[in-house]
């Protein structure tokens, strides 16, 4: 037996050996700030001069808090900012700043058989689409996004939930899953702008309500309390915040663009 | 809409640039594989062996779990060595949580009953022939193992290879476990997920086209080791 597992022990040899392993911090971060890019874009940059591998594990809001809370990371970067107070007053973080903001955006297929129209009202938008029962595609998934849907349905007295399966669909998946699943269905969709600039598949669809302050996306970022988790790589961890909101990393994300487009705005201590 | 030519475009692009990001998450891909699969075949072929020429309580009952652990589903598996592997799980001392050994002991124990399942029933087969010779020569349980074991080496790496395709093809367990960290933990089919939750439908295919022709060169190799050794054993 051992000669015949021969072939996979020399296999194994050949495989890459485990790297020499330097000074890292794991980020449990949302996805729209990977799947668009911005740490492909902002990271190399604070490595190189602070020597400190980030790595990232992109999921969404709710999974990354969970994670955070699990110790399993040693900075939160997500977009839900009640969320993110409370894991602070629960000990969980040392304090959370302001990062960067950007806003949510209402997209839906070009023929719009809700007649949505072109409006800044996401109130009436939202009512719109509950009246006529057209599709939309919730996250679903408890993330950032999902619990800024939520409320935004609230605030326009429209409870969904009771129509789930129907017009009301839960993908409970992430952002880009979800955006894959609401092109292929001709559904309404809420997504961050971010993610759906840098989205390559958006068939059809387009923007069809922006601009209303309920809107406002805002990021935070925190650093994971020591005391409720002892392993955190707190110096490391302090290093990356401190540099996300110098002058330096800041000016990073403005410059940060897809199609010409700025992404992300920075608003650290603002 | 993107289309298979984009995909094969994407597929043939990739190749031809030989970029090393392409070929260190390929190098991740077949270190965590191959090694869950030969993790795998330890356990699973002693333990096949065992199920098929043992006699003691409760084997039926073994046997029928460990075909049924078959259909794990990997989501399950990755949550279940999340839990165990977390800082706040009881192996949380360890560190292991999003490294590429994390993701090897979830894939180990997603191909585990498979290798010992497909295992039990060549050796099984095997024990129901040659019952009578190895009696006459008055094996014991652990001579009949190992002599089955090395009888059905053939059909085995079959079951070795079920295994390993499981391996290469889950995403579930090792997205969970690995955390698809850019140049850590990111594998085929993390990549893969990856690039579609992105909108690249095309390079997401392409990949897995890339991902394809990987296996297809596995079980080529696979093949031909099995071809020259038969041939060896007859020459």
């Amino acid at each position: 037996m051992r000669r015949f597992c021969l072939p996979f022990v020399a296999a194994l040899a050949i495989a890459i050996p485990a790297g020499a392993q330097g000074d890292f911090i794991v980020v449990q971060s949302t996805t729209s700030t990977q799947n668009s890019g911005l740490y492909d874009a902002i990271v190399p940059a604070f490595t190189a001069g602070a020597g400190i591998e980030v790595r990232v594990v992109a999921v969404g809001t709710g999974q990354a808090i969970r994670n955070a809370r699990n110790c399993d990371g040693d900075v939160l970067l997500v977009h839900a900012k009640a969320a993110e107070e409370q894991f602070v007053a629960e000990g969980y973080g040392i304090s959370r700043a302001d990062l960067m903001y950007n806003d949510f955006v209402l997209v839906g297929p070009a023929e719009d058989p809700a007649q949505v129209g072109a409006t800044d009202d996401i109130d009436a938008a939202l009512a719109a689409i509950a009246g006529s029962k057209a599709a939309f595609a919730s996250r679903g998934d408890d993330s950032g996004t999902h619990k800024k849907e939520r409320a935004l349905w609230a605030h326009a007295g429209v409870a969904p939930e009771g129509d789930s399966g129907t017009w009301y669909r839960e993908t409970g998946s992430g952002m880009g899953a979800t955006l894959n699943i609401a092109i292929g269905m001709g559904a309404y969709t809420l997504t961050d702008r971010a993610t759906w600039i840098a989205f390559g598949n958006k068939g059809g669809h387009r923007i069809l309500s922006e601009g209303d302050e309920a809107l406002f996306n805002q990021y935070g970022v925190i650093a994971i309390s020591p005391e409720k988790c002892p392993t955190v790589r707190a110096d490391l961890a302090q290093g990356f915040i401190d540099w996300l909101l110098s002058d330096a990393g800041q000016a990073a994300i403005a410059d940060y663009r897809r199609d010409g487009q700025q992404l992300f705005f920075p608003n650290a201590g603002r | 809409m993107q289309g298979f030519g984009d995909a094969f475009g994407a597929a043939f692009a990739l190749i031809a640039r030989f970029d090393t990001d392409l070929v260190e998450i390929v190098g991740l891909s077949l270190r965590v594989t191959l090694s869950a699969t030969l993790f795998a075949c330890l356990i699973g072929f002693p333990l096949g062996a065992l199920l098929a020429v043992g006699r003691f309580p409760l084997r039926g009952a073994l046997t029928v779990l460990v075909n049924a652990l078959m259909g794990l589903p990997p989501v399950v598996v990755g949550l279940v060595v999340y839990l165990m592997l977390s800082r706040a799980g009881p192996l949380g001392t360890l560190g292991l949580l999003y490294t590429p050994t994390a993701m090897i002991v979830a894939q180990t124990i997603l191909v585990t009953p498979i290798i010992a399942a497909l295992t039990r029933q060549i050796v099984a087969d095997l024990d129901a022939e040659y019952h009578e010779t190895l009696r006459s020569m008055g094996a014991g349980a652990g001579m009949r193992m190992r002599t089955l074991l090395w009888d059905g080496r053939f059909a085995l790496t079959t079951a070795a290879l079920a295994g390993m395709g499981r391996a290469l093809a889950e995403v579930g367990a090792v997205m969970i476990v690995g955390g698809n960290i850019d140049h850590v933990t990111r594998v085929m089919t993390t990549a893969i997920a990856l690039e579609t939750s992105r909108g690249e439908l095309a390079l997401a295919l392409g990949l897995g086209i890339v991902l394809m022709i990987l296996s297809l060169a596995l079980n080529s190799l696979a093949m031909g080791a099995r071809v020259g050794a038969a041939r060896m054993a007859h020459a």
